[in-house]
């Protein structure tokens, strides 16, 4: 028999029983929606934090004081220094931009209203090396870095809780008592790492003047010239810094990440997630197929006589296989392509009401579909095999 | 050689804890182009025998040379395989698929036998039997006498040589019955060799040979004079 003709067969007798093949479909339709849904709701969180991880600036490399692997604890103390910066900024090659950062926690006020945010006390690279355009005003000058002026950027979000979101220009706050020029607002980044627009940008020289103390520097950014060249980078930073700390690969005293790493980081983390909450919904789809298991049985009981007299004329026991087989089959990838077009809408209707981004791969797509086919296959050879060996003689007598 | 060679044949079944035999030792030749009725009460073995010829079951002891090959021990699917090729089944309740067809049933064997081309086969086979007009209607959309054409034609479509009837006539009315038996009068006629089985006197009348069962195995066999040939079920 060819399987066109057989596939229409089956097709006309999964239509014959129009509302049972739809309710058996249904665990596979559920099943496959619920693994597209979940996947996609995982792949837009992952593109989602990728995007963010990305607006910072793929060419970011960061210094930090003491040595440890990865994101994870200091396992040798250390500490950074202007000179550290200095020797970066005339050994070190393919550089575009330089930012040594000293933070802390302030309470900034204007007139009768407060917020607690971050200061963070650099120089004019950090705008560059940071990746954040001006929204209003200006950045900070080398002149006022250098005269350790009374200055202040600050974020969207500063902007809003101090000025209920006018950028007021020229308008003085007080950071911890300590009277500030607002000069210019930083472009909104809509959240990422530390929350980016809860910050007020400030001459180095100045923080550690008024605020911090002769305190280290907390963190170095490092632009590279370009995406390309960041590892060349990291390698002549860590001469220089070896150099400079006199220490060996063994004993260093500091450490350096890049976008590169955490971006991979990331990727891996949401991944997995998105795999194991996957699964689960996996786990819906093969009770889908128990299901066709189930009314596959009821249909070759049913259907006894018709292998009885499929068998008298001819039929092998291959053919009556192949016959139940292709049914089975058919029921769990329609049920599969039907669970596809929900599980695309139903996400899509995700990301338009709730602001979720989502993100249905082919990969997924193409899993389900293939999936669903095996599902019908596995719990259809069960029942196929048993009306194969069904004898002819007792189904013809069956009533 | 006869067509078909039944040598000493037994079939036992076992229902539960009990065992049925039901053949005991039966011996028949039925040669090429014969017309043979098979009468005999209930439970007589006459049923058993004709799934033995039939190629649907096979026997527990004893042989069965049909055309010269010895199919007693042959797997189901090399059965199949067997019944395909060489005969045609025609039964009591029709046996016809009720979702397809009169022509998809047809086409069936054919479909089986791995036949390239099915529809025009079918369609002659339909044809032969007055129903080339009906092709399309399903089962029930027909009258009894007509599902029963369906299910010569679909005996006929691969050309076997044996047509195994089983109470052909046995849900129809008598004059619906009397066009079957016609139909039958002209394949044997044809040269297909024609066994039937049943209980019907005027379906026995028409054919060259009674064979005639009690307890599992013959009790007589005699040439029908009065039969045919010459059609003398008309």
């Amino acid at each position: 028999m060819n399987l066109l003709e057989a596939l229409r067969a089956a097709y006309a007798s999964l239509m014959a029983n129009k509302s049972r093949s739809l309710l058996t479909m249904l665990g596979v339709i559920i099943g496959v929606a619920a693994v597209l849904v979940v996947v996609a709701i995982g792949e837009g969180l992952k593109a989602d934090t990728l995007d963010r991880i990305r607006s910072l600036g793929t060419n970011l490399i960061m210094v930090f004081p003491g040595a440890g692997r990865g994101f994870g604890p200091t396992t040798r103390p250390g500490r950074l220094t202007e000179e550290d910066v200095a020797a970066l900024r005339s050994g070190a090659r393919q550089i575009s931009a330089i930012a040594p950062v000293v933070q802390t926690s302030v309470t900034a006020k204007y007139r009768n209203l407060t917020h607690s945010t971050q200061v963070v006390g650099t120089n004019t690279d950090w705008a560059h090396a940071m990746a954040f355009e001006i929204a209003e005003g200006r950045f900070l000058s080398d002149s006022e870095v250098r005269a350790r002026s009374r200055v202040a950027v600050i974020g969207t979000e500063v902007m809003t809780e101090l000025f209920y979101g006018r950028a007021l220009l020229g308008e003085f706050i007080r950071l911890n008592g300590v009277p500030f020029e607002v000069i210019g607002i930083l472009e909104e980044k809509g959240g990422g790492w530390g929350n980016p627009d809860n910050q007020i940008v400030i001459p180095m020289s100045t923080a550690r003047q008024r605020l911090v103390g002769n305190a280290n520097v907390s963190r170095i950014y490092i632009s590279a010239a370009s995406e390309g060249v960041v590892p060349d980078v990291i390698e002549s930073v860590k001469q220089v810094l070896r150099r400079t700390h006199r220490v060996t690969e063994m004993t260093e005293d500091f450490r350096i990440r890049d976008q590169t790493e955490f971006l991979a980081t990331i990727s891996e983390t949401t991944g997995q997630l998105t795999m194991f909450v996957g699964g689960i919904a996996l786990v819906s789809l093969l009770v889908g197929g128990v299901g066709i298991m189930n009314i596959m049985l009821v249909s070759v009981a049913e259907r006894t006589r018709e292998i009885g007299i499929r068998k008298a004329v001819g039929a092998r026991r291959r053919d009556i296989l192949a016959q139940f087989l292709i049914e089975s089959t058919l029921l769990s990838v329609i049920g599969g392509l039907i669970g596809i077009a929900i599980g695309f809408s139903v996400s899509r209707a995700l990301g338009g009401t709730l602001g979720w981004q989502t993100v249905v791969p082919m990969w997924s797509v193409v899993a389900a579909f293939l999936f669903s086919g095996a599902v019908g296959v596995f719990f259809g050879w069960y029942p196929a095999r048993t009306a194969a060996m069904l004898d002819p003689i007792e189904c013809l007598r069956y009533e | 050689m006869a067509l078909i060679e039944v040598r000493d044949i037994h079939k036992v079944y076992h229902m539960g804890e009990v065992e049925v035999r039901a053949l005991q030792g039966v011996t028949l030749d039925i040669e090429g182009g014969d017309y043979v009725a098979i009468m005999g009460p209930s439970g007589s073995g006459k049923s058993t025998l004709m799934n033995l010829i039939g190629c649907l079951d096979t026997p527990t002891e004893g042989s069965y040379l049909l055309d010269g090959e010895d199919v007693s021990h042959l797997s189901p699917d090399r059965l199949a395989a067997v019944r395909n090729r060489q005969i045609g089944f025609v039964f009591q309740q029709f046996n016809l698929l009720p979702r397809a067809s009169a022509l998809q049933n047809v086409e069936l064997p054919l479909v089986y036998g791995g036949a390239g081309n099915t529809r025009e086969p079918a369609m002659r086979s339909l044809e032969r039997v007055g129903l080339g007009d009906r092709a399309h209607h399903r089962p029930r959309e027909l009258s009894g006498g007509e599902q029963q054409r369906v299910a010569i034609a679909r005996a006929l479509v691969n050309n076997p040589n044996i047509v195994l009837a089983d109470e052909p006539t046995g849900n129809l009315d008598t004059r619906t019955g009397e066009e079957i038996l016609v139909l039958f009068d002209e394949l044997n006629a044809d040269g297909i060799t024609m066994v039937v089985v049943t209980h019907d006197a005027r379906v026995a009348g028409g054919t060259r040979r009674i064979v005639r069962f009690v307890d599992g195995n013959i009790d007589t066999d005699q040439i029908n004079h009065q039969g045919a040939p010459g059609g003398n079920h008309a």
